[in-house]
């Protein structure tokens, strides 16, 4: 399923779709990963009227509400330019899940299905339409990724992350046990199996320890909210005063690595 | 109304998406490549034996003294075989002068089968055919070799002549015609009986027999 | 023996049953390792991608085929096994199905009947049935004679005593069978199952089974087994009874190697099983063993209710291989019987709501982070979390007249859905979202320490005090 394209003149403009997530809660995530785009030579737009993929409510059970949210997000691409999205969660709601929820509308289905195909993740963008070769300027140092459970199955581009950062050339990319394993996210499922998903981060952030990096990489902040809420929590338990797993947004990282 | 017609009006009154038919034949053709004999053989023992089977390559003439040498290392003394069959006829022949007493399935069951269960050591039988993808043998038991000598005895010798080995079960069955032909009742054997139950630590002899021995009937040379 | 009835509500005290695991890490490790092999053992099956995903699309080609024919394909089995000397009983609910196979043993006074492992008649709770009717019904598979003999149920489809380490079986031994001196020496373990259950296979007046493919054109019950006890069960006593779903049909003889290869690569990671086994009639005349009457029980059991609506059909699919099950991190945290329910894992989610109703079961489908493995693994491509958000919809929506499924409404609570609704109307509107976000932003420091279920493990979650579009504004 990866989006892997025929060579595509370099696109020049470029749609941000921040999610809700990254607008409300890591803004410097989106920020960089913007700079990011621009550095490159990219006219990036952001379209102002956008609010969220709609994914909570579908996940939930809740499709008519889902729709509803999709629907005001189909008009706000109207050129031809690629949508690039800093999450694979909320890109593969839009690539794969809105041509299904807008299945009964033949308009809005149109729509769905031209818009999905313009749709990328973030590294996937830099990597299949890019062919950006980050080049590292910083020291050494050990991460380790976390890839989110829809970029690795249901947009399949778990491969572009770790293909950025291994092409850095200070930094080590640890391998952490259960890798493809879910961090235990899941939207509503954090709340409504607390216990369960409690026992998946814990598992995770341990895992994640394990390798001795000194931070966490993901290209999912839904992820990130959870792994470095439990790391945060379990810190503050045990009296730490610095965090024992630091971590932020792929985008953010890189910026800093490539930075001239 | 009974059970049946309340059942199949439902699943009638239900949308009815019919699918396109699939084509097996295709993908086996695409992704199992024939091979020759020498090749099966290599393979169907590889997975026979991984499975922990034991197989001995003899001839037509040295089968049966295998067979002897295989019963001696076990110090078994009793060997179940088939009257009228031309390998349980020979076995009978040679077996009993030696020291090797032959009994025969030559009664139902219910007659013997505490006999069966308690004083059969080993039994001996022929394989109809093979498939070396995965390491399996074919019987389809019949009057003279009924299903349980293939199940009972706790050693379980098998006859099995090379030139028989198909590339896969689908050959097999596409090959000798069998959805035409099925018997009462047809058996892949591919090891010994075993079980992983207790902890995933696999262990042999569960309920069927602990070894299963496969004399691989090969050319002369 | 004392098998307890699981007719409960599996919703009810699911959270509870799910912490119990979660909070023992003895059990946690216990299941990680088991799954961790069975995960690895499939690995090693499919080296090769391309071959991989061929034979799933190749095998839900077949099963989708046989689904849309399978009235026909019923009748068919019907007369081919009628044909070949085979009975065949229909049972809409699990009563009627218990109802026929104990009128079976009471027609010939039976005291003893032996079993193969057989999920549907866990399903059927057929142990709890005969043992009220006085007839004794003894589990054959060395799992599920160990959980049998410890008073449980299975914790999972193929390995059913997965939950227990080998001291806990030792001890059992030790202390259920007669004579037996405590070893914990699997293979000592295994032998004493073996002798015990022999001298019952000699005993049985009824050998009960599962079918893992019925074969229409032919008229033949296939079974996959490793340990024998399957074919003992089949050839030994004088009946032998196979009870299966209406769904585990094909029509041709031709669709059965695929599946055969994708369920035991998938289940346990072997090419092929020890045993496959195909039965096509009773002990024919001159035949010297076999059983002289073979029975088939077909039991729909809510099926019939997930045939009618394309989506939901899919679920029938299912070949039973447990590779959900063994790939899901859900199950891997709490084992099988915390879902309270036959069919544990996400195939149990979605296929107990047909069997139980939405009612009895709907907290099931929430216990997902829909991850996908399920899904990414499963054998015949079902797919598993878009069934489970279906699932979710069915039971949250308002209740309704023609629902698809019974139960149907059983999550519904009027605030949630209010919450919801309110939820869509903030942010199908800019103007509403930018308001809320900006206020958000503005007063994170109003966000409660304490936000319920998210901060027991986490911190609590402040949006940043300037929210993107701020961001970019400012930098103009
Ligand atoms: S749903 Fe798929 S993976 Fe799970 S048991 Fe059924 S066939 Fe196997």
């Amino acid at each position: 399923m990866s989006s892997v394209q025929p060579a595509t003149p370099h696109p020049t403009d470029i749609y941000f779709f921040a999610t809700c997530v990254v607008d409300q809660f890591f803004p410097g995530a989106g920020m960089d990963a913007i700079t990011l785009l621009e550095r490159l030579g990219i006219r990036v737009h952001f379209p102002e009227e956008q609010t969220c993929c709609g994914q909570p409510a579908y996940t939930s059970g809740f499709p008519d509400e889902a729709r509803k949210v999709a629907a005001h997000q189909l008009t706000l691409f109207p050129n031809d330019w690629p949508v690039v999205v800093p999450s694979g969660s909320c890109a593969g709601m839009m690539k794969h899940h809105y041509p299904t929820l807008f299945a009964a509308d033949p308009a809005r289905r149109a729509q769905a299905e031209a818009l999905s195909a313009r749709i990328y993740e973030l590294t996937d963008f830099l990597v299949n339409l890019l062919d950006w070769q980050p080049q590292d300027t910083g020291g050494e140092c050990t991460v380790v990724l976390h890839t989110s459970c829809s970029a690795r199955r249901e947009m399949g581009v778990h491969l572009t992350g770790r293909k950025l950062l291994g092409g850095l050339g200070k930094v080590t990319v640890a391998q952490q046990d259960h890798e493809s394993e879910c961090c235990g996210f899941g939207g509503t499922f954090s709340i409504k199996q607390p216990e369960i998903s409690g026992a998946m981060v814990e598992d995770k952030v341990k895992a994640l320890k394990a390798t001795g990096a000194e931070r966490v990489v993901s290209a999912d902040c839904g992820c990130l909210m959870n792994i470095l809420g439990h790391a945060a929590w379990k810190d503050a338990q045990e009296g730490r005063a610095q965090p024992s797993l630091p971590g932020e947004h792929i985008a953010s990282f890189l910026l800093r690595r490539t930075a001239r | 109304m009974s059970a049946r017609d309340r059942i199949l009006a439902k699943l009638k009154a239900a949308p009815n998406l019919p699918k396109p038919e699939p084509d097996v034949a295709a993908w086996f053709a695409g992704h199992r490549p024939v091979e020759n004999t020498a090749d099966k053989v290599a393979r169907f023992r590889k997975c026979i034996e991984f499975a922990h089977a034991e197989v001995h390559a003899v001839t037509a003439i040295t089968w049966l003294p295998k067979l002897r040498e295989v019963l001696a290392a076990r110090q078994i003394d009793k060997l179940l075989v088939a009257e009228e069959t031309p390998h349980g006829n020979a076995a009978l022949d040679e077996l009993p002068p030696q020291g090797i007493e032959c009994s025969t399935y030559d009664m139902p069951i219910e007659a013997w089968k505490t006999e069966m269960f308690h004083a059969t050591p080993a039994s001996l039988t022929a394989a109809r055919a093979a498939i070396a993808e995965t390491g399996t043998l074919i019987l389809w038991p019949d009057a003279k070799e009924p299903r349980l000598m293939s199940l009972v005895p706790p050693v379980h010798i098998v006859l099995l002549d090379s030139a028989k080995i198909y590339n896969t079960f689908y050959e097999a069955t596409q090959a000798e015609g069998w959805k035409d032909s099925l018997p009462t009742n047809a058996l892949l054997i591919s090891g010994p009986s075993k079980t992983a139950d207790i902890q995933v630590t696999l262990a042999y002899g569960a309920h069927g027999p602990k070894e299963l021995i496969v004399l691989l009937m090969g050319d002369e040379q | 023996m004392n098998a307890q009835p699981i007719h409960f509500k599996p919703s009810e005290g699911f959270r509870d049953r799910a912490k119990a695991v979660v909070d023992n890490p003895f059990l946690r490790q216990s299941f990680r390792g088991a799954m961790d092999f069975l995960m690895s053992k499939r690995a090693g099956q499919f080296p090769d991608v391309e071959e991989l995903e061929s034979l799933r699309t190749l095998g839900e080609q077949i099963r989708q085929y046989n689904l849309g024919k399978l009235p026909e394909l019923l009748v068919r089995l019907e007369e081919n096994l009628t044909r070949n000397g085979i009975q065949v009983h229909w049972a809409e609910t699990p009563d009627e199905a218990n109802e026929i196979i104990l009128g079976i043993c009471k027609r010939v006074d039976a005291k003893l009947m032996v079993k193969g492992k057989s999920m549907v008649s866990e399903e059927i709770e057929l142990n709890h049935a005969a043992e009220a009717a006085g007839i004794g019904a003894l589990e054959s598979d060395m799992g599920e004679y160990i959980v049998q003999l410890a008073g449980e149920k299975p914790s999972h489809i193929i390995m059913p005593a997965i939950h227990k380490t080998k001291e806990e079986i030792a001890k059992l031994f030790h202390e259920k069978v007669p004579g037996v001196e405590y070893t914990d020496n699997v293979d000592a373990l295994i032998q004493i199952g073996r002798k015990v259950l022999r001298e019952k296979f000699l005993e049985a007046d009824i050998g009960l089974s599962g079918v893992n493919f019925a074969i229409a054109e032919t008229g033949t019950l296939c079974l996959v087994e490793n340990e024998g006890n399957g074919r003992m069960c089949t050839t030994t006593p004088p009946i032998h009874v196979a009870i299966t779903g209406i769904e585990k049909i094909v029509e041709q003889l031709s669709h059965v190697p695929p599946l055969l290869s994708l369920l035991t690569r998938s289940a346990t990671g072997q090419n092929i099983s020890t045993y496959f086994n195909m039965i096509s009639s009773p002990r024919k005349p001159g035949e010297k063993d076999g059983p002289e009457e073979v029975h088939l029980v077909l039991l729909d059991n809510g099926r019939s209710q997930a045939y009618a609506d394309e989506q939901l059909r899919k679920t029938l699919q299912c070949i039973r291989c447990g590779a959900c099950m063994n790939h899901c991190p859900v199950y891997t945290r709490i084992g099988g019987h915390a879902y309270g329910t036959t069919y544990p894992g996400p195939i149990g989610k979605i296929i107990s709501p047909h069997m139980l109703g939405l009612e009895a079961t709907a907290t099931m489908a929430t216990a997902s982070s829909l991850c996908g493995a399920c899904g990414e693994v499963c054998p015949v491509k079902i797919p598993i979390p878009e069934l489970l958000m279906r699932l979710r919809e069915e039971s949250f929506s308002a209740p309704h007249p023609n629902p698809a499924m019974r139960g149907q409404g059983a999550g519904y609570n009027g605030l949630v859905s209010f919450v919801w609704r309110a939820w869509a109307t903030v942010y199908r509107s800019p103007m509403l979202y930018g308001l809320a976000t900006w206020a958000g932003s503005r007063f994170s420091w109003l966000m409660p320490s304490s936000q319920g279920p998210w901060t027991t493990v986490r911190t609590p979650l402040k949006p940043a005090p300037k929210r993107l579009r701020d961001m970019l504004k400012e930098r103009g």
